[in-house]
């Protein structure tokens, strides 16, 4: 139990440093937000609205910073994260609300499909060390090498420009209507076959190289061998005593992984106008929208953590040399 | 190998003119990382594009900006290797000229970023109680912040960020991971015996952490310089495909921008096939080096597939010596010794 304390306190110290750097991370930069907006709606806005405006995104100069910190940690805490300006001044909790779920559900799926077939692949070749099937490490390492959003441009180019098997760009057809409908999940998916298969592709070099590792090093354990000489076969060998103990690193990556599918793919979603977390980060930037910025990057830092918290358990539970070093 | 204990036996008496000697020849030593098939094939690669970026005013046959209005978007001539852009630019001086800012970038961020993970791994190391706590709780903090968009926040700040801010914002996310590896090896390393009895001779903590440590610490700093490079490099492509970095920083990830923001995909292939290939085989390049690095941190990684196939090619598998279970009681049965060493072998 001491373990699972000192595990929380530190999750907690992390949780604030985060939010802090998050608080400062707007007021570091020049030039005040709320200007650059009002620059752009010029004689569209009284200076009382202006004002509010400013009051309202806790960049009332009136005010000490840190009278200013303990108001941002007040309308955290209410679920408060300001409004958007490029979004009309909707509430950034209702904007980053409707792009979440596409985030999540490609890249996702995505991301356990690759980690699935990576870590099949990666156990059969360090089963089968020595042979030609080594060489699908080069190959996934190319792939690993290429930047993403090369691959991404180049599957574009190649499957839906010429080819035209699949489309280019956006979650759904322009026509068709957002519901649980077969025939919108139909498009869904048409949609989302062809960044989620660049994104395997992408990620598939890492897990495979990581499990082939770790096979190789248990391989060469005493317990195996007696596994072999009791005469099992090679595939329980392979899957009930190799494949279960060199999973425990991997299962902890895989748990960081998820922590970077809310903010990793930014790229995919910039190449495919997939309209999920990253495009908006990108479109927020690109519109100097200061309140959606910052509430992103923190649902993307507390998801981060949220995965670090789920790894950790997960290893405490897989693994109990892991709880008794750290007590 | 035996020279380097020799003089690291001599240099452990107080003599201070050898302490340097034999620090550089255990440095030397060290580099015995790098001397094997992958890691070398690695470093070639490497210094090519090292090479192509200091001499690249003389290998480029025009300069990356000059206009030759007579061939536009020209698929690859004698004239023009890899063709022309939309304003009639020589796609091949280009890719010449991007090298250097890849490389300075990368480097750059890589030297910052390895400086800052030995500085806070080892010092979280070797300290105990709540400064290496402290040290940690900090190290963690960065592992968490997701990168590339604190990257685009806060180059996205900048109407013209200079190449050493770009460098220190790709060091900034991507010093952690080194750090955190390295905290864990100098704490093992800690209370190991050497270190022990070099404390207990009284030697100054500065040395045993340079002369004791460091050296068994090398292949870590190697491979979390080389991981911290591919990053960075990979981080500097996207930031200016993204049109984050100026254009006034000539990269590869600049030429992509161009491309895809005149339309070349996908008719122009010439335009944004050479530089995303440069990208990947400097990546392949570095993730060969620390390939390399790892199997000689960890030798059953190589030793273990030649193992396999010498004892394929002479007819042993793992299980060709093991008993075969029958349901017959009167199979004969060789000896379970027998096997064992034959799958050792």
């Amino acid at each position: 139990m001491r373990f699972f304390a000192r595990r929380a306190v530190f999750y907690l110290f992390t949780a604030w440093a985060a939010i802090t750097i998050n608080f400062f991370l707007p007021r570091m930069m020049k030039g005040d937000p709320i200007s650059a907006y009002l620059q752009k709606n010029q004689g569209k806005i009284s200076p009382e609205a202006a004002d509010a405006l400013r009051t309202l995104f806790g960049l009332d100069t009136g005010k000490s910073l840190f009278e200013q910190y303990i108001d941002y940690w007040r309308l955290l805490l209410s679920g408060d994260l300001g409004r958007s300006f490029s979004h009309g001044l909707a509430p950034v909790t209702d904007v980053i609300g409707t792009a979440l779920p596409w985030t999540v559900g490609l890249v996702g799926i995505a991301t356990i499909l690759s980690f699935i077939i990576g870590t099949a692949a990666g156990a059969i070749i360090g089963w089968r060390r020595g042979r030609a099937s080594e060489l699908a490490i080069p190959a996934a390492n190319f792939f690993s090498s290429v930047p993403y959003f090369w691959m991404g441009l180049i599957a574009i180019a190649v499957f839906s420009s010429a080819l035209g098997w699949f489309p280019a760009s956006h979650a759904y057809s322009k026509g068709a209507h957002p519901g649980f409908t077969l025939e919108f999940i139909g498009d869904v998916i048409y949609h989302g076959t062809l960044p989620a298969l660049t994104i395997v592709l992408a990620s598939l070099g890492g897990w495979m190289l990581g499990m082939r590792n770790m096979m190789i090093t248990v391989l060469d354990e005493d317990y195996i061998t007696v596994a072999q000489a009791k005469g099992l076969s090679p595939a329980r060998v392979v899957t009930r005593y190799a494949a279960r103990n060199a999973m425990l690193p991997q299962l902890s990556s895989f748990a960081l992984s998820l922590g970077f599918i809310v903010g990793g793919t930014l790229v995919m979603e910039l190449v495919f106008s997939y309209p999920g977390v990253g495009k908006l980060l990108l479109d927020a930037t690109n519109a100097k929208d200061y309140p959606l910025m910052q509430g992103l990057f923190l649902v993307i830092t507390l998801a981060v953590l949220l995965a670090n918290i789920l790894a950790d358990a997960a290893y405490a539970i897989l693994d109990p040399r892991a709880r008794q070093m750290e007590a | 190998m035996t020279i380097p204990t020799t003089t690291a036996l001599e240099a452990s008496e107080p003599e201070e003119p050898r302490v340097g000697i034999s620090t550089l020849q255990r440095m030397g030593a060290s580099f015995a990382m790098f001397r094997n098939r992958k890691s070398l094939t690695g470093l070639i690669i490497l210094g090519v594009f090292v090479l192509i970026a200091v001499f690249g005013d003389l290998i480029a046959p025009y300069g990356p900006l000059d206009k030759d209005y007579t061939a536009l978007k020209q698929p690859p001539t004698w004239q023009h290797l890899l063709g022309t852009t939309h304003m009639g630019e020589d796609i091949f001086s280009q890719i010449i000229y991007g090298t250097r800012g890849v490389l300075l970038v990368g480097f750059l961020a890589g030297i910052l970023a390895t400086a800052a993970a030995v500085a806070v791994g080892v010092a979280s190391g070797m300290v105990a109680g709540w400064r290496s706590e402290a040290l940690s709780a900090l190290t963690n903090v960065f592992l968490v912040l997701p990168g590339l968009p604190l990257m685009i926040i806060i180059a996205s700040q900048y109407d013209d960020p200079s190449l050493f801010l770009i460098a220190g914002v790709l060091a900034l996310t991507g010093w952690a991971w080194g750090a955190r590896v390295l905290r864990a090896q100098t704490m093992s390393l800690r209370d190991r015996d050497f270190v022990r009895a070099a404390r207990a001779n009284g030697e100054p903590l500065w040395r045993i952490i340079t002369v004791e440590m460091l050296p068994n610490l090398m292949a870590i700093i190697a491979s979390s310089f080389v991981g911290t490079v591919t990053a960075a490099v990979l981080g500097l492509t996207t930031l200016a495909f993204i049109g984050i970095i100026p254009i006034t920083n000539l990269n590869w990830g600049t030429i992509l921008f161009w491309a895809q923001q005149n339309g070349a995909f996908p008719d122009y292939w010439w335009w944004y096939v050479p530089a995303g290939l440069c990208i990947a085989l400097l990546g392949m390049a570095l993730a060969l080096i620390n390939f390399g690095i790892d199997e000689y941190v960890n030798p059953r990684l190589r030793s273990e597939g030649e193992r396999a196939r010498a004892q394929r090619k002479k007819g042993v598998t793992a299980t060709s010596g093991v008993t075969a279970v029958r349901r017959t009681p009167s199979s004969p049965a060789s000896s379970p010794h027998d096997e064992t060493e034959a799958s050792l072998v």
